[in-house]
This record gives structure tokens, C-alpha cells and sequence, in this order.
């Protein structure tokens, strides 16, 4: 069995590792396009305030690592694919047969169309690449002007407010990650930032970008203008799904894939943040571009290329947690609420404490937290276990604290239950 | 033979020792805050319950890593975090369906249980056994495996 993996970042190798535990006699093939060993684009921002260097950002740390797992990794990259043939063309002329294909070729981040955006010296935070080059100009001092205070955005924005460059921050929705976080949170997030001596502007869009010297000087939806020495654009990303035109394997905003991580061609899957895949919490098919996602992915592409039955996948729970300059925030499933459910929610605004838990019957599906560092993965638990809370519910409206209280009282040997279970 | 932590709640008297020894063995300092096991209080009901870490099969934590810092202990089953490798993103945080992996803003890295490397300090402070450190068959270790099994949700 000849297993190719288009792609080399946490879901591809995940599955090509997974891959060779299940079968120790395949043959398996990772195509990358990028020059470094497999890397985590979620690890850049600590390599930007030099936490880690580049190597701390490599997916696996041992040298061999693949090489002692038989597994190949080629960098190249993959210009066409003939389904009829289960062939791929790469772009340095060769070519390479397949009998199960995995596409796991990521996102790639997207420009507003704005006048100016394509001047040198405006880099996304995408690749290691990037982070290289806005390492070497985010200085203590310099002028730093960030796009798009999306999940991206605020974790860029961190590494950025850590180096000591003067930050201004342009968003176009309301609030700060509008799409992890509710009015309260989104605003708390503002206000700390703000507190931190960033600038942040909601509701504004960058209009013009001019270069000036070394320099930009940016025009705002407001009618005003900053200075800026570098810019950094976070303000989105989209499947890279090009490979795919004109061959008949569907797509939507990302590639569609059924419970098994399989598109419409029975020997091509998909996974990762190219993957439409199935939401926990709604059933329905969404790119979340989340680690841990890409790997649950990876780990039941792998099974299902391989051929082991059951390996069907019942959703991946959308989670985030984030860190804006010290101030930890985290969302888990329908964290902005299920119809007809009920609701719990702590507010210290003084102390940027937050936790709003959302209930649908006696089931929690869905969290949102600020300034929580301790247990926050049961709520993640206790959501996708569909745990019954009974009289736990109304305790956690009363006190949404009280969360591995809840679980350990739902689900573990506690008081009466002791003796029974 | 694996050993693995046997947690009774209801042997647990709430005295904390537990909390201040994991603290002091693996931080220097009482402070319960950096424990990595927690002893819960269940006034409705009475009682208290000591939770850390049960090493799960799944390692949800260590799968959700995505630059390899948890790793397993060969010797003890454990998972443990690298801290020289870690870069403090949280992801294992939010994926433990446990809540037992912890972020500490001191170090900037995360914290959970690692047996002490085969010599639990919980075990050895807990005055009422609550707390023991036997061989994994007899841990009701399989109930709490079977309880993380369900996180791969049933159907809808």
C-alpha cells in the first residue's frame, strides 16, 4: 500500500505517523513545499520574542525521527493531480503514484483588498519565513501597525507587545476575535490591551497603505493616519484548495469530506484546516483551523486509509485558547449559546475575570473564560461527553466556578454515589 | 508492573497535605496553588475528593501538543512535559477533557502530574490512604480509561 500526504504540517504528520503504526509495511510519503523539517506555525510567535528558536518550532524534535519511522519527507510541491492515474505531478518536473491520498495542505492568509497591500515590507505571520522577517524588525520602538485582531491577530499581537515595539492594532469587526469570543469578553480583551499601551481600533478598516521612506503611513475608515515601520496582516486565512480545481474532487470553502475523512474520490481524504469537517457541536461541516482538530483528523484519515472499519468521526469540539499580553482567555463549543438553553456567567470586569457557561437541558455545550488557567480542559470534557448534569446544573448557574466540582460529582465515586459506583 | 495513582475520596479528609507536598516537591515552595493535585470540596455532600492526572491511554494532552514537550516516561507510563520545550501555547490545556494539565503564568509553562517520577509525594503525605500509589490493575485506573474513552462522544 502506497499511502502520499500532501502537506507537512501537525495533521499530515500525525497520520503519516499513524499510518505506520497500523501498517508497518506501507510505504509513506510526505510532500511539503516549505525548506525547513516539518514546523508548527502555532510555535512562530515564541519564536519571535525568542523563547524557542527555530528548531523549538519543528513538529518532532529528533533528528531521525522520520527517517527511523521509514517515513519519506520530500520537499516539493504538488502543481497537479490525475485521479484516473492516482498520480501527482510535482513541480520539479517528477512525478509519484498513489493508492490513498491524504490532502492536508493547510491555509494560506488572505489580503483585504486595499491599495498598497502588496508593498514589500508587509509580511503576514504564516510561515517560518515570516517570522524571520518581522523578528528582525519588530525592535523595542518601532512602529508597529497589526491587521486583524482575529485568533492570528492576537497571538501575533502578544509576541509583538512582548518585543517592545509601539503597537497599533486595526480591526474591522466591533470587538477583538470577534469569532472565539461574546461582546463581554471581546471588550475586556480591548480594554487590557488598551491598558498595556496598545492601540486598538474596532470598527476600522485600513483604507490605504503609502509608503513613506523606510516607512508606511496607513489611512483608517476614521479619516486617520498612522505611521508605521512594519506591518503585519492577520486578517484571515483560506483553505488551499487550488490544487483541487478542474478535478472533481468537491469543494466548498474547504474540501468536503464525509465521517471518515474521505472526499468524493475513495482513495483521496482530507484533513486538517483544509478539511470541511464535522462540528461536535452542530453536525455541520466547517473549517475550524484548529491543532487540535488537525491532529484528530490526521489520526482517522490515517485509520480509514488504512482500511480499519469504525474509525468514524463524530466532530471535533471548536476550542480556542489564547494569551493576549498575560490575559488568558479560552471559548469551547457553542460558546455564544444554544436555543432555548440556559446560561451561567461570572463577571469581574476590575479583575478581567470572566466565565460564561452555556446549557442546553442539563448538558454543557458550550464556554466561554477569561483569566481561568486552572481546569480549563473539563469544560471541553464535560461537553463533548454530553455529561448529564443534574442537580450540578443549577449549582454552576448559581457558581460556574464550580466546574470540576460538577465533573467530579457527575461522573466519579463522590459521597452517595461512592458505595454504588 | 505499571503503578499508577489510587485516589479514595472517600478516605480523604480535605487536610490538603497532598497539595502542599506536590507543591514543595516539584516547585520548592507551600503553595497549594502550584499542586498539581487538587483536593475538591463537596459541601452538599460532605465530602472531599483529591484529583490529578490519571495518565491516560488517550493523552489527550500529549497528542494535542504541537512541538512534541509531553512526552511519555518509559519507566512510570507517566506523560511529562519538557519544560525546555514547552512554549507555554496552552493548547494541552483546553484539549484535557480532565482539566488536570495547568497553566502556571510564573514559569510561562504548563504543569500537570508526573508521578514524581515513581515516587508520588501526594501518596507518601496523605495521612489516610487516601492517596496510594499501587499497581494500575487494582486503580479503578480501567473506570477512569472507560470514562476517557467516552470524550470520543457518542453519537449524536
Amino acid at each position: 500500500m502506497k499511502h502520499v500526504i500532501v502537506g507537512a504540517g501537525p495533521a499530515g504528520v500525525v497520520a503519516a505517523e499513524s499510518l505506520r503504526r497500523l501498517q508497518a509495511g506501507a510505504s509513506v510519503t510526505i510532500v511539503g513545499d516549505e525548506p525547513e523539517p516539518p514546523y508548527s506555525r502555532m510555535a512562530l510567535p515564541y519564536m519571535l520574542i525568542n523563547q524557542v528558536g527555530e528548531s523549538g518550532t519543528y513538529l518532532r524534535k529528533g533528528a531521525t525521527h522520520f527517517s527511523d519511522l521509514a517515513i519519506d519527507v520530500r520537499q516539493d510541491r504538488v502543481v497537479g493531480l490525475d485521479r484516473k492515474q492516482q498520480q501527482l505531478t510535482l513541480a520539479d518536473g517528477g512525478s509519484m503514484t498513489y493508492d490513498r491520498l491524504l490532502i492536508a495542505t493547510g491555509s494560506q492568509p488572505t489580503s483585504p483588498p486595499i491599495p498598497g497591500i502588496d508593498l514589500p515590507g508587509i509580511y503576514s505571520c504564516w510561515t517560518l519565513e515570516d517570522g524571520r522577517n518581522i523578528a528582525a524588525r519588530a525592535k523595542p520602538g518601532a512602529k508597529v501597525l497589526l491587521m486583524g485582531a482575529g485568533f492570528i491577530g492576537c497571538i501575533i499581537l502578544e509576541a509583538l507587545a512582548k518585543s517592545g515595539a509601539d503597537l497599533t492594532v486595526v480591526e474591522m469587526e466591533d470587538r477583538m476575535v470577534p469569532r472565539m469570543m461574546n461582546d463581554t469578553a471581546g471588550g475586556l480583551i480591548k480594554s487590557w490591551c488598551e491598558k498595556q499601551g496598545v492601540a486598538v481600533h474596532t470598527s476600522t478598516k485600513v483604507t490605504g497603505i503609502e509608503q513613506v521612506g523606510d516607512g508606511f503611513t496607513v489611512t483608517l475608515s476614521t479619516g486617520d493616519s498612522v505611521a508605521a515601520d512594519l506591518i503585519v496582516s492577520a486578517t484571515g486565512v483560506r483553505p488551499n484548495i487550488d490544487l483541487l480545481d478542474g478535478t472533481g474532487v468537491e469543494t466548498d470553502h474547504g474540501i468536503l469530506v464525509n465521517r471518515n475523512m474521505q472526499t468524493n474520490d475513495p482513495n483521496i481524504f482530507a484533513a486538517g484546516d483544509v478539511a470541511q469537517g464535522r462540528d461536535f457541536s452542530t453536525g455541520e461541516y466547517t473549517v475550524q483551523a484548529i491543532q487540535p482538530t488537525a491532529t484528530e483528523h490526521g489520526q482517522l484519515a490515517a485509520r480509514n486509509m488504512a482500511g480499519l472499519a469504525g474509525a468514524v468521526h463524530r466532530g471535533s469540539v471548536n476550542m480556542n485558547v489564547l494569551d493576549t499580553i498575560g490575559l488568558i482567555s479560552s471559548s469551547f463549543g457553542l460558546w455564544m449559546g444554544a436555543d432555548g438553553g440556559d446560561s451561567g456567567e461570572l463577571l469581574n470586569r476590575d479583575r478581567y475575570r470572566y466565565l460564561n457557561l452555556q446549557f442546553n437541558d442539563d448538558i454543557l455545550v458550550g464556554a466561554t473564560s477569561l483569566g481561568l488557567t486552572e481546569h480549563v480542559g473539563v469544560l471541553r470534557g464535560l461537553i463533548q461527553t454530553k455529561t448529564r448534569l443534574g442537580a450540578w446544573k443549577d449549582r454552576l448557574i448559581e457558581d460556574p466556578t464550580r466546574i470540576m466540582e460538577a465533573y467530579l460529582g457527575s461522573t466519579q465515586a463522590i459521597g452517595f454515589n461512592a458505595a454504588v459506583l | 508492573m505499571l503503578k499508577a495513582l489510587q485516589l479514595e475520596p472517600e478516605k480523604c479528609t480535605g487536610c490538603l497535605q497532598c497539595e502542599m507536598a506536590c507543591s514543595y516537591e516539584n516547585e520548592g515552595v507551600f503553595n497549594p496553588s502550584k499542586s498539581r493535585i487538587k483536593v475538591f470540596t463537596f459541601h452538599e455532600e460532605g465530602r472531599f475528593a483529591p484529583y490529578t492526572c490519571s495518565q491516560c491511554a488517550e493523552a489527550w494532552c500529549m497528542h494535542a501538543c504541537p512541538v512534541e514537550a509531553i512526552v511519555i516516561n518509559a519507566d512510570t507510563g507517566s506523560k511529562d512535559v519538557l519544560e525546555d520545550v514547552c512554549v507555554g501555547c496552552k493548547v494541552c490545556t483546553i484539549a484535557c477533557p480532565f482539566g488536570t494539565v495547568n497553566y502556571n503564568a510564573d514559569s510561562g509553562k504548563v504543569i500537570k502530574c508526573d508521578l514524581c517520577g515513581g515516587e508520588p509525594a501526594c501518596a507518601e503525605a496523605c495521612p489516610t490512604a487516601a492517596i496510594t500509589y499501587v499497581d494500575a490493575d487494582h486503580t479503578g485506573l480501567e473506570r477512569m480509561r472507560a470514562h476517557a474513552a467516552q470524550t470520543i462522544p457518542r453519537d449524536q
